[in-house]
């Protein structure tokens, strides 16, 4: 059984969607080309991974196990329609902006594999954590891509958030590099695996630095208990 | 055998009845916010539309339903595409003030580049913006009026001014500017912007006229 701690860890860092199992890469490299695109696909799968978790979490012992993968995939996609209409009746001009990449979310590896390995084996709040840490993880790795591209791209972060938060964030794009012509294979589709490669690099980098130390007090401590 | 086969029919019907139950759920949830958001869904797509609409042509320089008043038109060879188009009509009370219609320049860098074009009464262009394009980001992507500035000098031209001859870009002896690295892009606009004048020039009498009583 997994404790809430280590579903917060596995989602947001350990088992990073994004970044480890690396599921879900089509919407990653496909929309992380802004900090707000990034931020309404991830919220809204964020979303959708919550919801669905819930739901086969609840109807766990319902579903004989012939039938699960089409239950699945049905729960899945009820949860998307829902998601991709309403943000069509309230986020209209990110919706098309985001366009087909909403209605992909059903394919989106990460959530059925949440559902198969998790929500169907756990409680309903343990599934709840785990789909919104996963999502949430998802969603991070997506805005630090979508915010080192726009970046390299385009010299600015957040621009365009009306889009997402309304009139009142009309003046919260920041230009960082004022008057930068960008540097346009960061906005490209190379930039995204490029980006990606990098930021997973950087995890690892960082993860294996940080257990460096710890292996080698190792023999310090075992010293005294040999002797 | 004989024994196991009633049971294996009733799990079978039992499974079938679970999903379909899952299906009947799944499909409630999905007609009801279907229902709850038609509404909004088909507001937005019109204030979007009239958004759009509004940058080609100011909302104080009509007072007509301009998104009511339409007529489609069907032209190939000028508008660029097969489809049929819808031409929306600005009038100041009964007077004619411009069209605006979407046209297809299908020769971009990347497929077609969607423009709205508004053309005023008295030939000249109200102005040019682009609907849709795929052209490459950061070189193809000046057109768009977040980018630059370019698509806006469109407007107060017409069919004759500047003549036929100048209607290219400079590279090619005309007088419009191409962008840096992009020459395809501008072309392809330049052109489609000249037929739609074309177009409207053909059709000017049609376009204006009255909506039929019984279409």
């Amino acid at each position: 059984m997994s404790t809430s701690t280590d579903i917060v860890r596995n989602g947001l860092w350990s088992n990073n969607p994004g970044l480890v199992q690396l599921l879900g890469l089509c919407p990653l490299l496909a929309v992380s080309n802004s900090v707000v695109n990034a931020l309404g696909l991830g919220l809204a799968t964020l979303l959708v991974l919550t919801a669905s978790n819930i739901a086969i979490s609840a109807i766990r012992h319902v579903v004989r196990d012939e039938i699960r993968i089409p239950v699945f995939v049905l729960v899945i996609a009820a949860f998307v329609t829902t998601v991709e209409l309403a943000m069509n009746a309230w986020l209209h001009e990110l919706y098309t902006i985001l366009g087909i990449f909403i209605p992909l979310i059903v394919t989106n590896c990460a959530i059925i594999g949440r559902a198969e390995a998790f929500a169907s084996r756990n409680t309903v709040v343990h599934a709840a954590l785990d789909g919104f840490m996963m999502g949430a993880g998802f969603m991070l790795a997506l805005v630090a891509l979508g915010a080192m591209r726009e970046l390299l791209g385009a010299g600015t972060l957040l621009a365009d958030a009306d889009l997402l938060f309304g009139p009142v964030a009309t003046h919260w794009n920041l230009t960082i590099i004022p008057d930068f012509r960008g540097f346009l294979l960061a906005i490209l589709p190379p930039g995204a695996f490029i980006g990606l490669a990098l930021l997973i690099a950087a995890k690892n980098g960082w993860e294996r630095r940080r257990a460096r130390p710890a292996t080698r007090s190792q023999p310090a401590v075992a010293a005294p208990d040999a002797a | 055998m004989s024994g196991h086969a009633p049971k294996l029919r009733r799990q079978m019907a039992l499974s079938a009845g679970l999903l379909a139950l899952f299906a009947v759920v799944g499909g409630v949830l999905v007609a009801g916010t279907e229902t709850l958001t038609r509404d909004r869904i088909l507001e937005q797509q019109r204030a979007s539309l009239r958004s759009t609409l509004n940058e080609v042509l100011p909302a104080h320089r009509y007072n007509n339903a301009l998104l009511d008043d339409t007529m489609t038109v069907q032209e190939p060879e000028l508008l660029g595409t097969d489809e049929t188009m819808t031409v929306y009509r600005a009038r100041q009370g009964t007077q004619s003030v411009a069209v605006l219609f979407p046209v297809v320049a299908p020769d971009g860098y990347s497929g077609d580049i969607r423009l709205l074009v508004g053309i005023q009464a008295n030939g000249e262009l109200a102005g040019v913006r682009v609907l849709n394009h795929r052209e490459t980001p950061g070189l193809g992507d000046a057109i768009e009026t977040r980018r630059s500035d370019w698509i806006k000098q469109f407007a107060g031209l017409s069919l004759n001014a500047p003549p036929a001859s100048a209607w290219k870009v400079r590279k090619d002896g005309g007088e419009f500017d191409q962008f840096a690295g992009a020459t395809i892009t501008p072309r392809a606009v330049i052109k489609a912007v000249r037929k739609a004048l074309v177009f409207f020039e053909q059709n000017q009498a049609t376009l204006f006229a009255d909506t039929p009583a019984t279409p």
